[in-house]
């Protein structure tokens, strides 16, 4: 059902004379030059990648990037200068009038920063006008509108005009016209940028939620990092109409691709980003819980090493428990002979799911004496996070990693992200 | 028009001898703009009667063609024309700034031309506006007074509410008590007559400048001349082709009411947001669609207001078409000044003044958008009286009234709160 958009090459260039600017951008001139030389301005520049189907995608950008732009090719709003757009294989720019029409009646919607819903009609006829541009019969297409904005939860509103509807209400008609025909792809141009900061949560929630119904490929615009971060399955970052980077959030976080995407990235709460996986060191002492070890040969370890605390591992790496110094010692006190681990674990430490984001364990961490293991979804240890770990991920000087960034200006370094080399 | 009370040029010819001075005649002023010779001989046209040129000669074309037709009326215009002063035809380059570039002859010699070979197409052209005129005048004068005064009130109630019908009621009276009510009728279908041409013609016109920069670019230049050009000045011409009467009148008033509406109805449509033009064609509007459903509903307010003043204008425009030979209100304006009779002036002033509150008060009304759906057009007015009635008859007595009650209770409920709205819609639905 949902569709994959492939963008191979594509320029968009606005102005009388496109071939020319086209053809000093081949010879790898800049936006700028071009349009100091020509007049000729450039909206997108050579963009290609590829949407999967089913996939939330979102083009990031600043004001003038051309992220609108490149959104408005993808229903061919705007005519490409040059380039294809693939949807499931088929190029959108050799359509027909009558079959682009066809096309962006069934197959693409889109939703607008500013709402754009028709005043004279009511919130029902809004919704329904996807349906009434493709001739549906009155009562199917009011049926059928009734069940999108069901969908949204303003049925009750139905009635009423646009106007009388709160800003956020408004889009979720936005929302529901976009979804009355039940399309493959659904375009989203800044759509909850011109929305409170609680109702843009909500709305993404409810995004969210539509997209688990019913996986629709849905192309993002947004220049808001944290929107991005929290929707997206992929994420592009454009600049001077250039796409400079396409990768999941993490990716982007961990590895940035030039000096602007780390700048780009430098507000963005990482935290709600990061999962404790992701930051998880395998730093910490593992001991193996085996019938011929027992205390005394993880005291020792313990001592030897200088550590305080030892993590108890199973034979297939399963986290079993944790010790420590002072309570191996409690166990062995007054006990001749082997002793199992399992009688010196240190009883409130919690393991921690892998998939936990990072802002809702600061308080967990920040209580515990002993550094948080971080146990991955079959049980395996994958390794601790301690009060330094949390400290430097949270330092914005820092990369991802604790590795001190780069400042903004030098050459981006294409550092691989170093696991567990780290001494705590 | 065979009545002598009502044929405007048995009037005008009355006219002529109670003013001996003929220099005070509206005719002759007519022809001043486009006689240089006439001008030149009435330096002092009150004390001074004219000699034979322009002038008369232009009367007496006027008041024969009353009786033998338009042609005469041209041959009289044409004859006017050949008594312009003769000009050097030939062309020195030094005449292009020494000022006596023959312009007034070339324009002269062009509709000369042009009336020479085009009058059987622009007298084709009568046809239909006669015909249309002449239903609208008939349908307007045919009904007894008292019965078409009710009916335009009930029309206005319905278009604009009680209170405009009301008003309109003792409008209309307060013009039948007048005893100006069959020229009333006969301004109103002009003017009615008038409009709905300059629709036909305005509202294409302007929907296409809005599509086209170059053809606005073209346009907007002619739309000012045909504003700001003086009637007198397009005004002969326009005799010459058409004759005179009625007719003609309806043309000279289309040329100076249309450019409202056209720039009107361009601008409503140029200020449709743009988002909500995008927003249509990226759900798969077609240019018709487009139009239809979005720029042109959008625009209905801005279009409603070139309405009004096309309506306005046309009214404006009654005394000077009354010097072509069109009856009704402006004709007694005309009259009442030529005979310095301020009482028969002033009381078609008044008629034209009440005309002109009611068709503005009304068309201004209809411009506002009207958005409460569930009181559809029908259930308004006079017609929703009628309406109720019915239903009321095939229906349970209380059933039309608690159903109107729901939906009337519906927005306004879910307007405050949509918590408690939920279960009146679903008593209403």
């Amino acid at each position: 059902m949902a569709k994959t958009l492939q963008i191979e090459h594509v320029f968009k260039v606005f102005g009388d004379q496109p071939e020319r600017a086209l053809e000093l951008a081949r010879k790898g001139m800049s936006k700028q030059e071009i349009v100091g030389l020509t007049g000729q301005s450039i909206g997108v520049f050579d963009a290609s990648f590829t949407i999967e189907a089913g996939e939330i995608f979102v083009v990031m950008g600043l004001s003038g990037s051309g992220k609108s732009t490149l959104v408005r090719l993808l229903n061919r709003l705007i005519e490409p200068t040059a380039g294809r757009i693939l949807v499931d294989g088929d190029d959108i720019n050799a359509y027909s009038d009558a079959r682009l029409r066809e096309f962006r009646r069934k197959d693409i919607s889109m939703v607008f920063q500013s709402f754009a819903l028709l005043p004279h009609m009511t919130v029902l006829d809004n919704v329904a006008l996807g349906l009434e541009l493709d001739g549906v019969g009155k009562a199917r297409r009011l049926a059928q509108a009734h069940a999108a904005l069901t969908q949204v939860g303003l049925e009750v509103w139905a009635r009423a005009y646009p106007d009388e509807l709160s800003g956020g209400m408004q889009q979720r008609v936005g929302l529901a016209r976009a979804l009355a025909a039940d399309p493959a792809i659904l375009l989203m141009d800044e759509a909850f940028s011109a929305l409170d900061p609680i109702i843009r949560t909500d709305m993404q929630d409810e995004l969210l939620r539509l997209q688990q119904e019913k996986r629709r490929t849905i192309v993002f615009i947004s220049h808001d990092l944290d929107e991005a971060m929290r929707i997206g399955d992929r994420i592009a970052i454009m600049k001077d109409g250039q796409v400079v980077q396409v990768g999941t959030p993490e990716e982007i976080l961990r590895r940035p691709a030039d000096a602007y995407v780390r700048n780009f990235i430098r507000g963005v709460d990482a935290a709600a980003v990061f999962k404790a996986g992701d930051i998880a060191r395998k730093t910490q002492v593992e001991v193996s819980e085996s019938p011929t070890r027992g205390c005394r040969p993880a005291l020792k370890r313990l001592q030897d090493q200088d550590r305080d605390w030892g993590y108890v591992v199973s034979p297939d790496h399963r986290y079993l428990g944790t010790v420590s110094g002072d309570s191996l010692r409690e166990a062995l006190h007054g006990h001749e002979g082997p002793l199992g681990l399992a009688h010196a674990f240190v009883p409130d430490i919690q393991a921690v799911p892998a998939a936990t984001p990072i802002h809702e364990l600061i308080g967990a961490i920040a209580q515990s004496h002993a550094p948080l293991p971080v146990v991955a979804e079959d049980g395996r240890l994958l390794g601790t996070i301690s009060k330094n770990t949390l400290l430097k991920f949270l330092d914005r000087t820092t990369d991802a990693d604790g590795n001190p960034l780069p400042t903004a200006t030098a050459e981006p370094s294409a550092h691989p992200a170093p696991m567990a080399a780290e001494p705590a | 028009m065979s009545d002598p009370a009502t044929d405007p040029w048995s009037a005008a010819a009355q006219a002529t001898p109670a003013t001996p001075a003929s220099g005070a005649d509206p005719w002759s002023a007519a022809t001043n703009p486009v006689d240089p010779a006439a001008l030149a001989t009435q330096a002092n046209p009150y004390n001074t009667p004219p000699p034979d040129a322009g002038g008369d000669a232009w009367l007496q074309g006027a008041s024969s063609a009353a009786g033998s037709g338009a042609d005469a009326a041209a041959q009289g215009g044409a004859g006017f024309i050949h008594t312009a002063p003769p000009t050097d035809h030939g062309f020195a380059l030094h005449q292009l700034w020494d000022g006596s570039l023959p312009v007034q002859d070339w324009i002269n010699r062009g509709l000369d031309w042009l009336v020479l070979h085009f009058r059987p197409f622009f007298h084709a052209l009568r046809g239909p506006v006669d015909a249309l005129l002449g239903g609208v005048e008939a349908a307007l004068q045919y009904p007894p007074t008292l019965v078409m005064v009710g009916l335009l009130s009930l029309i206005a109630w319905q278009l604009a509410g009680g209170a405009l019908g009301l008003a309109t009621l003792v409008s209309l009276l307060v013009v039948a008590m007048l005893g100006i009510w069959p020229e009333a009728m006969v301004t109103l279908s002009l003017v009615l007559t008038s409009l709905l041409f300059c629709v036909i013609i305005g509202l294409p016109l302007g929907i296409w400048l809005a599509r086209s920069d170059r053809a606005q670019r073209i346009v907007r230049p002619v739309l000012d001349a045909m504003q700001t050009t003086p009637a007198f000045v397009y005004l002969v011409p326009v005799v010459m082709l058409f004759g005179i009467g009625n007719v003609p009148g309806v043309i000279v008033t289309i040329i100076f009411a249309l450019p409202p509406l056209v720039r009107l109805t361009n601008l409503g449509i140029r200020q449709v947001r743009p988002d909500l033009v995008e927003a249509a064609k990226a759900y798969g509007a077609s240019p018709w669609q487009l139009l239809t459903k979005v720029q042109l509903p959008l625009a209905m307010p801005s279009i409603m207001a070139g309405i009004n003043q096309s309506l306005m204008l046309s009214l404006s425009m009654v005394v000077i078409a009354s010097m072509i030979a069109v009856g009704g209100l402006g004709l007694m304006v005309l009259r009442g000044i030529g005979r310095l009779d301020m009482g028969l002036a002033t009381v078609g002033g008044l008629g034209i003044v009440i005309l002109a509150i009611i068709l503005d008060r009304v068309t201004q009304t209809m411009g506002q958008p009207r958005r409460d759906q569930s009181v559809r057009w029908f259930m308004r007015g006079p017609v929703g009286l009628v309406w109720r009635l019915m239903r009321g008859r095939q229906a349970p007595a209380g059933q039309p009234v608690a159903q109107a009650a729901a939906s009337k209770a519906r927005p306004a409920a879910a307007r405050t709160q949509p918590g408690t709205a939920r279960p009146a819609a679903q008593a209403g639905g």
